[in-house]
């Protein structure tokens, strides 16, 4: 029913997507259920000449039950959608698979830009490629994303990966993903930041390997891969540390 | 001085705009926020032509540019809120009905109360001058992020942004003093014999309502005279190039942010227990879980607000805390529509017009909450935050407090307000244009919002997952529905009109309800009662067995 929509390409936009259905089997059954009572009840207690009404303060045993019954089957149901939203969210956002790649993700009025290491693997040395609008990914494999802006709020986000994270100015924001389908994907902005937002789209695309090398073949130099090179932003050297570390 | 002067009926100006009357500044807080509601209406109709039919030229507005879009889209959302679901609601029923009700004759402090609509006019004012300057009106969205919002340089929008908020400040004072007559009215002015438990709910609601407002728009106006002294003083609290922070607005904001929308909904909820009580002849089915529920409410909805904040950019493991206590809100919340679907159970049902509206409220909000699940849920809003799920949501809870009940509250409290009563047909034509409309406008956004349509995008042409066909029908399919919601609008204010002088003339007590607003003439006179009643009962008894008439008002001695 989601795929009809929009396509699964990351490996954890599968669990998003099952945690979607979870919670709509829950909320869908107690929906149906409080509008059935509802109309039947309007149904049934219409006016009717001669029919009083009754008399209920709702303080009655056998009737209150009728409340604290669901009372507290609406407490479990919250706990069972609880428990694998935690779950989901840890995985996607607290816990951090080893990256086999590392990737930077500048967002700036009104563009995306990214910088990838080059042949060496990795980044802030000088065969880094550097793209504007397009990230070139390999499928199968982990990648960390190193997120900045450069002036206001954005949100890098990938529909079919599942993928949404703040870039906020002055800290820079690590998340990761797992692409595990070949092909070219959307990238948005998706928090308004000034009158270029709805042209701040970028593509992911994502290759096989084979693929992928070729790409960095053909766009970086790869003598110059030994230099090192200076640091992109102020922040770029301690990431270069940690990388190296 | 002719002193004598003052003792003669007053003039046009001193009755309808000095006016210290309760109910003369709820005429004027509701007949502004009914003309702020057009305007909102209108950016609605402008942004959606935008986006139903793409790039072509919006009659009654023209080309609508990505400036505009983003303008049009932040008044909207700010108008809606602040200059028609709160001043309609709180201000317009508060006033109008919390004297009447606890059987008072005005307000605490009727110069306050003045004082309280010239504050929000002047808002109003400032509000609307903010389109007519350099660069328009403001366009980084009601939410405001810097720092976007805190430059010029950034949002284009420099003096409309400022304006914007100034105007939002203004309003904030407005609502303070507002919110200190409510209370201080119903803890004192309460008619002998009216106990805690004897108040009925609607006040009760606006009290609570006014209560959490006070309580959570302080950080918000520390933050938005922050937010003014960044954008006109060039100081740093929201620029981490100069050691502040874009994520403090957020967390500030916020957490004025979400109780606001229970400060809302309470008066709503209040005003459909009124009017779901006497068209059902039922006692309300347990009055005081109601209200234990809307206290829990009020409390927990301090601690939500980062569900807001989950993909912003804060400490990842603090999503597990604010998932928690946001999915801890939705007991209270459905314990109470439980408790509204339970009052139905043993009554007499009317379907009159007023009802129709309430008992839709109940239907229609019931969507806004489960599809808020998905979004608290911190796992599924990685995926929904800001597309348009999170719009369709929204609207599902802030159509129903904002639009549904407010006709059902127009609706019922008409008579009492003009000494006529509506006409009845144009109420069930209004209504069913209406009700169906909205849903067939945010049907098809939930469905846009999970196949991953992003928020205040003027134009999907960059997106191609989002550039398809089949989503373009979905958008349009809601546009057009707009159209139809919009002009069965039209109905509704001829109706309106039209029976003020033409309508059939209101008894005092029409519905035969049981509380005190019932009491006085319709409409009630400067002072409201002639004698001023005593209360014996709660406010809902009906159908009491043994007695010749099916209620029992609360001031009827026998």
């Amino acid at each position: 029913m989601w795929q009809r929509y929009i396509i699964e390409a990351s490996t954890y936009a599968q669990s998003i997507d099952h945690l979607f259905l979870l919670i709509a089997a829950l909320v869908g059954f107690w929906f149906i259920v409080a509008e059935t009572v509802f109309f039947w009840l309007i149904f049934t207690f219409r006016k009717k000449d001669g029919r009083p009404t009754q008399h209920i303060t709702g303080e009655e045993k056998h009737l209150v039950r009728w409340i604290t019954i669901p009372h507290f089957l609406v407490i479990l149901c919250d706990i069972v959608i609880l428990v694998p939203a935690i779950m989901v969210w840890y995985n996607v956002k607290e816990a951090m698979p080893p990256a086999e790649q590392t990737v930077r993700v500048i967002g700036q009025q009104w563009a995306w830009s990214f910088q990838e290491p080059g042949p060496d693997g990795i980044l802030d040395t000088a065969d880094d490629i550097r793209t504007v609008g397009d990230l070139h990914v390999t499928v199968n494999t982990t990648y960390h994303f190193e997120l900045e802006s450069r002036d206001v709020v954005h949100s890098f986000a990938i529909p079919s990966f599942r993928l949404k994270q703040d870039a906020l100015p002055g800290r820079t924001i690590t998340g990761w993903f797992r692409p595990d389908r070949v092909g070219t994907y959307d990238i948005q902005c998706t928090q308004i930041c000034g009158i270029g937002h709805a042209m701040m789209a970028g593509r992911i695309i994502v290759e096989t390997p084979q693929d992928h090398a070729a790409w960095l073949l053909h766009n970086s130099n790869p003598s110059a891969a030994s230099e090192p090179a200076a640091p992109a932003s102020q922040s770029g050297s301690s990431i270069v540390a940690e990388v190296r570390r | 001085m002719s002193t004598q002067v003052h003792h003669a009926e007053p003039g046009i100006f001193q009755k309808y705009f000095w006016s210290t009357d309760h109910k003369m500044i709820a005429m004027q807080y509701m007949f502004t926020g009914m003309a702020m509601a057009l305007i909102g209406g209108f950016l609605a109709y402008v942004f959606r032509m935008q986006l139903g039919f793409p790039n072509k030229s919006v009659p009654g507005f023209g080309i609508v540019t990505p400036g505009k879009y983003n303008a049009v889209v932040t008044m909207h959302g700010s108008i809606m809120i602040f200059w028609v679901a709160m001043p309609i609601l709180i201000a317009a029923f508060g006033n109008f009905l919390i004297p009447l009700m606890i059987g008072a004759d005005d307000m605490a402090f009727p110069r306050i109360n003045r004082l309280s609509y010239q504050i929000f006019l002047v808002s109003i004012v400032v509000l609307l001058a903010s389109f007519f300057v350099k660069g328009g009106a403001f366009g980084g969205a009601w939410t405001a992020y810097p720092p976007l919002s805190a430059s010029g340089a950034y949002n284009l929008t420099p003096a409309g942004a400022t304006l914007w908020l100034v105007a939002v400040a203004l309003e904030f004072v407005a609502f303070l003093l507002g919110g200190i007559n409510f209370t201080v009215t119903t803890m004192n002015s309460r008619a002998p014999g009216m106990k805690m438990f004897d108040i009925p709910l609607v006040v009760w609601m606006i009290v609570l309502a006014s209560v959490i407002f006070m309580a959570s728009v302080g950080p918000l106006i520390a933050g938005a005279i922050m937010l003014l002294f960044d954008q006109t003083l060039s100081t740093g609290f929201y620029d981490p190039s100069r050691g502040g922070d874009p994520l403090l607005w957020e967390h500030l904001f916020w957490f004025f942010g979400h109780p606001e929308v229970y400060v809302v909904l309470l008066p709503a909820m209040g005003i459909v227990a009124e009017v779901i009580t006497v068209f059902a002849r039922k006692k309300m089915f347990g009055y005081k879980t109601i209200l234990y529920t809307a206290w829990a409410t009020g409390v927990l909805s301090f601690v939500v607000w980062a569900h807001h904040q989950f993909v912003a950019g804060i400490d990842p493991r603090m999503a597990n805390i604010f998932t928690v206590t946001t999915l801890l809100i939705s007991v209270p919340i459905t314990e109470m529509v439980f408790l509204y679907i339970a009052t139905l159970y043993g009554g007499s049902i009317s379907l009159t017009t007023p009802m129709l509206w309430a008992l839709a409220f109940v239907a229609e909000f019931m969507i806004g909450g489960v599809t808020g699940i998905f979004l608290g849920a911190s796992g599924t809003d990685i995926y929904l935050h800001d597309t348009y799920f999170v719009i369709a949501h929204f609207h599902y809870t802030f159509v129903p407090i904002a639009i549904i009940s407010v006709f059902a509250g127009i609706t019922f409290w008409y008579p009492k307000m003009f000494g006529r009563m509506l006409n009845e047909t144009l109420g069930k034509i209004h209504f069913w244009g209406t009700v169906i409309a909205f849903n067939v406008i945010f049907i098809p956004l939930f469905m846009t919002g999970v196949a991953g349509d992003q928020r205040r995008v003027y134009s999907y042409a960059q997106f191609a997952e989002q550039a398809r066909p089949e989503l373009q029908h979905l958008r349009t399919t809601s546009t057009i529905a707009l159209l139809v919601m919009l002009s069965f609008q039209v109905i509704f204010l001829i109706n309106f009109f039209w029976s003020l002088r033409n309508g059939k003339r209101a008894e005092a007590n029409p519905w035969r309800s049981t509380t005190l607003e019932w009491t006085a003439p319709s409409p009630p006179p400067h002072g409201n009662f002639a004698e001023l009643p005593t209360v014996y009962r709660g406010p809902y008894e009906y159908g009491l067995p043994g007695r010749a008439e099916d209620y029992w008002p609360q001031n009827d001695p026998s």
